[in-house]
């Protein structure tokens, strides 16, 4: 134990940071102890608002005006950072404790260079000078991995993509050697590809420097492939610390518990997620028993009566693991049992034995990209560049890609939100394309759409009723305004909301319920398919638990199908029959879900799989080097080939034909002309 | 017989729509949060006070009427050719009470020496007696006791006033106590401690002095403040239908719309404002001239000229309104509820109404208060150049234009402009403080 707490270097106990709020005082942190060692990574997990972004703002002293830190101290090497001077601070944050954030676009000045921005900090840092400081620049872009660093030294934030930004910001974080790097959610702006990238090299950089990194973050599945400790926080509280390994293996908080069962996977395919009830309790009062009390299941009389402190579990033989639950004292929780539901016989039915609802033939989207004084076309953003797909009812088709693919579009243009450039959408027999504006309006009923962020999704000015309203008086559904009303109270009960909030205004509901909302109003004007773009991106995991059971039991109560755009390779295996996956602007595969998913085929669909990390541990990830072109130059020939590891002579010639290889399931590659020709013989 | 001014009708019906909003606001509490927000602000109650007690007058200056001559023969009734307000009947001390020509604040002697006929008939050259300022005197040695007398008689009568106002409000403080009483208090405490000695010594005086021909410049300025608040509020009435609608069409509908649009706007930002306005208030005068007979009264015809004014000043000035909705607009329309509303197959139009409209609507509000300020100061430019109101309505740029030669006077006269000046500066200053508030309350960037 002695040698462990040499290599201590941050060391946290005891913090409570307060928030003045126009309804109290808000305990944002409450009461914290960390310990952060050379060379380790410490993870602290928990969903939006359980403070852990406040945690490390008050280690850094960069709290919001209204903040403040009431008690604790945070010892950096023995030295009390609270005690400090401002003055004496700013020399501690980026030489001995530096930051990277979630956004890295705003966290770059967008008027000066990358290299200028990072020669600063080693120039107020180090005690280099002159055209030392420009090579130790191009030292560190080198390092964080940024081809051509000499080149990309005099650009500007805006020249670079998000991945580079996120580069650039670690290699200003890295400019001075911080002793602890603290990193606040540092790839959820990026997609899984680069965040795989990101990952990879805050490791390489951990071990390199034998730094402490703290690691902040939503996603169980970075912390099992980046931490070796794990805390757990809660309203503001840490509910459980413990060694990845032991958390993974059985989580001793109800809560951490919770958070697992929560998580989408192919296991718990057909079966309910569990969900946890309830909402993260308001931290402005004070609390007589658990936190946690109301939302749990386990809960007892003495969770309400008394608080629980952070302990040891009698019987655990590694002692390094502390749970703040009075369940605990009884000894360790056992390991999770894995629910084996089986397929249920629902999934079993073929899909194409549904009937064809949609079909997409060869869509086309292009944006015109205007220059000049009389806007003079000069090119086309090839946004969705010949898609066709099918969708059968009562189904569910993933729509998978990176961000910038052009799968948002595509869904959009099925809906005739955006005109298509191109292409058939034949939705129950009829050509929409062919459709006049008059009769569309019409048939729009019988399609619709769920949007990403549940905030800018609702009008703040228009009450529930008003909201839920709309479509139905203008479509017609409902006979009268009474029967609309009746229509609204079955909708609302249809959801999980209650009647009341017919006459709310969207600001008074959390970001799951006005997912909710947002679902009624989709249903409101009974429609065969729903679009659902990244539902539930925006939300925690227990919230999108909550909102995949609904859209699950919706479609099999109303057989409803569902075209379901995501990024979250989770979700795909837990709720989606069919799967596409689609690169710049074209699918590239698809099939159902088990053959896309269980065996991927095509070098992409591989890459993007194994970039996606997993709480059950480690897959061999296939690294892609690079990001995703832009669909206003796409690269001759195959699309993917300048990021593909089996990239033949071939590829840079022609876009590969469409392989199929059993029924539904088609691949454009050329790895598998030959097996096609073998199945077609068979 | 009541007159009925075109600029009266649409100042009344401007207040009774602001009723009508605040109504409207109380039920809604998306728009009654961001009110009680501003009203949560201690500057905002102050200056609410001070723009209270400015639109007290402009409305009381805002109902006008022909008073009845007295004629022997009671069938036949007579009105008078000269237009009066209920303002004149509260202040009828003052008008009609005019000098020769100037004199100093609460002087009883002119400011220009004159030949004066003694009762023993020889001719001095001295300063006179004026007729009206001190005129109740005896004796010019009672000046100075009759003075403080009066002043202390105002000051009590604003005391009570204050203690009545206090004890009529005290339930409402009770019941709201977020709402920074105590600021409103302030600023009540000291438009009433000015106004009560002030107007307990016009009976007398003339507190404020007179101009070149002798008129009482404190009516002057009461009667300036409608000019003032008319130019603030009716331009904006002219200028927000029009700025809305181009505004959120560009950035909506896009495309041809918000190039024409655009060019319209860029066009007319490009000529400058000044010329314009003097082409078309020169036209309207040229209009007024050839056709006499429309008008039956000096006050009506002036009044048209008002109303021109403003329509011409909101027609030169909504480009900025409509380049900030156009942004506005274009945000908006890419919004997720808006692209929700296109998937029901809601038509343009209610969505724009329904959806664009509601949410541009704290633009609206702040930019019309910013622009009150700006327009009562462009009035009183506009005058100044000669191109604003018209020569016989009472505004503070006709009193500055009329007081301007004056400076290069030795004694020098002072008080015509400073009373203009203190009159406006302290309406647009309370319009600013006000306009500061109603801003920060709105802004969705400082919402917490």
């Amino acid at each position: 134990m002695t040698g462990q707490l040499t290599e201590s270097v941050l060391e946290v106990t005891n913090l409570k940071t307060r928030i003045d709020t126009p309804t109290g005082e808000l305990r944002a942190v409450d009461g914290v102890d960390i310990e952060l060692q050379k060379g380790k990574c410490f993870a602290l997990v928990g969903e939006s608002g359980s403070g852990k972004s406040m945690t490390a703002l008050s280690l850094m002293r960069l709290l919001p005006e209204a903040g403040r830190i009431s008690d604790g101290r945070v010892l950096l090497g023995g030295q009390d950072l609270l005690a400090l001077p401002e003055a004496a601070m700013r020399a501690v944050r980026g030489r001995r404790v530096a930051m990277i954030f979630q956004e890295p676009s705003t966290a770059l000045n967008p008027v000066l260079t990358v290299g200028r921005q990072i020669m600063e900090v080693i120039e107020r840092h180090t005690a280099l000078t002159g055209d030392a400081v420009r090579r130790r620049a191009l030292e560190l872009l080198d390092a964080v991995g940024i081809p051509d660093a000499a080149w990309r030294c005099g650009e500007y934030p805006f020249q670079l993509s998000g991945g580079l930004k996120q580069r650039v910001m670690i290699a200003c974080a890295l400019a001075a050697e911080p002793e602890v790097l603290i990193a606040d959610e540092p790839t959820t702006a990026l997609d899984v590809t680069i965040q795989a990238q990101i990952l990879d090299l805050l490791a390489k950089l951990q071990a390199e420097h034998d730094m402490a990194i703290l690691l902040i973050t939503h996603d169980l599945g970075i912390v099992a492939r980046m931490a070796q400790r794990v805390a757990v926080m809660y309203a503001g509280e840490i509910v459980e610390i413990a060694e990845r390994g032991a958390f993974f293996a059985a989580p001793q908080h109800p809560y951490s518990q919770k958070l697992f069962e929560a998580l989408p996977s192919s296991e718990k395919r057909g079966t309910e997620l569990s969900a946890i009830a309830g909402q993260v309790p308001p931290l402005t009062g004070s609390f007589t028993g658990c936190r946690f009390v109301e939302r749990c299941e386990l809960a007892y009389l003495r969770c309400r009566q008394e608080v629980p402190r952070l302990a040891a579990i009698p019987g655990d033989a590694s002692g390094r693991r502390l749970v703040r639950c009075h369940l605990r004292e009884q000894g360790l929780a056992a390991a999770p049992q894995l629910i084996s539901a089986g397929l249920d016989e629902g999934t079993l039915v073929a899909v194409a034995s549904m009937p064809v609802l949609v079909e997409l033939e060869d869509l086309k989207v292009h944006f015109p990209i205007r220059k000049g004084l009389f806007k003079r076309t000069v090119g086309h953003v090839k946004a969705v560049d010949g898609v066709s797909l099918t969708i059968h009812s009562g189904r569910t088709l993933a729509l998978v890609g990176e961000s910038g693919c052009g799968k948002t579009t595509a869904g959009k243009a099925l809906l005739r939100l955006i005109p298509p450039t191109h292409g058939r959408v034949v939705f129950a027999g009829r050509d929409l394309s062919a459709l006049s504006r008059q009769a569309l309006r019409k048939s729009r009923g019988a399609m619709q759409i769920i949007f990403q962020d549940p905030y800018g999704s609702l009008n703040p000015r228009m009450r529930t009723a008003d909201i839920l309203a709309e479509g139905m008086r203008s479509l017609g559904v409902g006979r009268d305004e009474k029967d609309r009303m009746y229509r609204m109270a079955e909708l609302l009960e249809q959801v999980g909301l209650p009647l009341e909030a017919l006459a709310r205004y969207p600001h008074e509901f959390s970001g799951g319920q006005r997912q909710r909302i947002a679902i009624a109003r989709a249903l409101a004007v009974e429609p065969k398919l729903i679009v659902c773009d990244e539902p539930t991106s925006a939300l925690d995991v227990s919230v999108q638990a909550q909102i995949l059971n609904l859209l699950k039991s919706l479609q099999d109560r109303l057989g409803i199908a569902y075209l379901f755009i995501t990024h979250n390779i989770s979700i795909v295996e837990y709720l989606a029959h069919e799967v596409a996956v689609m690169y710049l602007g074209r699918i590239v595969e698809r099939g159902t879900a088990e053959e896309v998913l269980g065996n991927p085929m095509h070098p992409y669909t591989q890459a993007l799989l194994s970039a996606v990390p997993t709480v059950e541990g480690k897959r061999e990830i296939m690294r892609l080097s690079g990001e995703l072109p832009s669909p206003a130059h796409p690269p001759a020939g195959c699309h993917f080939h300048p990021r593909c590891p089996k990239a033949t002579a071939e590829c840079r010639e022609t876009y590969p034909e469409a392989v199929q290889l059993v029924r539904g399931r088609t691949v454009n590659c050329v790895l598998y002309r030959g097996v096609s020709k073998a199945a077609s013989n068979i | 017989m009541p007159v009925i001014l075109v600029t009266d009708i649409l100042v009344w019906l401007l207040a009774a729509v602001a009723a009508g909003y605040a109504f409207h606001c109380r039920r809604r509490p998306h728009l009654a949060i961001p009110w009680a927000r501003v009203f949560r602000s201690a500057t905002a109650m102050a200056s609410v006070v001070v723009l209270g007690a400015y639109a007290t007058l402009g409305l009381l200056d805002s109902l006008h009427f022909r008073p009845a001559l007295e004629q022997k023969n009671a069938e036949q009734r007579a009105y008078s050719s000269e237009v009066l307000s209920v303002l004149d009947l509260a202040v009828s001390h003052l008008r009609g009470r005019g000098e020769k020509t100037y004199s100093a604040p609460l002087a009883t002697r002119s400011y220009a020496k004159e030949q004066i006929e003694l009762p023993d008939g020889r001719q001095v050259r001295d300063f006179p007696r004026l007729a009206f300022g001190g005129a109740h005197l005896n004796g010019e040695d009672e000046w100075a006791v009759d003075v403080v007398k009066r002043t202390l008689a105002g000051l009590a009568v604003a005391v009570v006033l204050l203690i009545l106002f206090f004890l009529a409000t005290k339930t409402l403080m009770k019941r709201r106590p977020e709402i920074p009483w105590h600021a409103a208090g302030i600023s009540l405490a000291v438009v009433l401690l000015l106004a009560g000695p002030v107007l307990a010594l016009s009976t007398g005086y003339h507190v404020l002095g007179t101009d070149k021909v002798g008129q009482d410049i404190f009516y002057l300025a009461l009667k300036s403040v409608r000019t003032s608040l008319v130019i603030g509020t009716l331009t904006t009435l002219v200028l927000l239908p029009v700025g809305i609608a181009l505004g959120i069409s560009a950035g909506y509908f896009k495309g041809w719309v918000d190039d024409v649009i655009q060019y319209l706007y860029t066009t007319l930002n490009s000529i400058p404002g000044v010329l314009l306005i003097a082409a078309a208030v020169l036209m309207m005068q040229v209009y007024i001239d050839l056709h006499p007979e429309t008008f039956q009264t000096a006050v009506q015809r002036a009044d048209l000229r008002l109303l021109f004014l403003c329509v011409i000043l909101g027609l030169t000035s909504w480009t900025g309104l409509a380049r900030l909705l156009r942004g506005e607009a274009l945000k908006l329309s890419q919004l997720e509820y808006i692209q929700a509303a296109h998937a029901f197959g809601v038509r343009d139009t209610r969505i724009l109404a329904r959806h664009i409209l509601p949410n541009v609507s704290h633009i609206v509000i702040i930019a019309m208060v910013m622009d009150f300020s700006g327009l009562v100061l462009a009035e009183a430019v506009l005058s100044y150049v000669g191109v604003g109101v018209d020569p016989s309505t009472n505004s503070f740029g006709t009193m500055i234009n009329a007081a301007r030669m004056e400076m290069a006077r030795e004694p020098v006269v002072w008080w015509a402009l400073a009373t203009a000046f203190s009159f406006m500066f302290a309406l647009v200053l309370a319009a600013n403080l006000f306009a500061d508030a109603i801003r920060d309350g709105f802004d969705p960037r400082v919402r917490m």
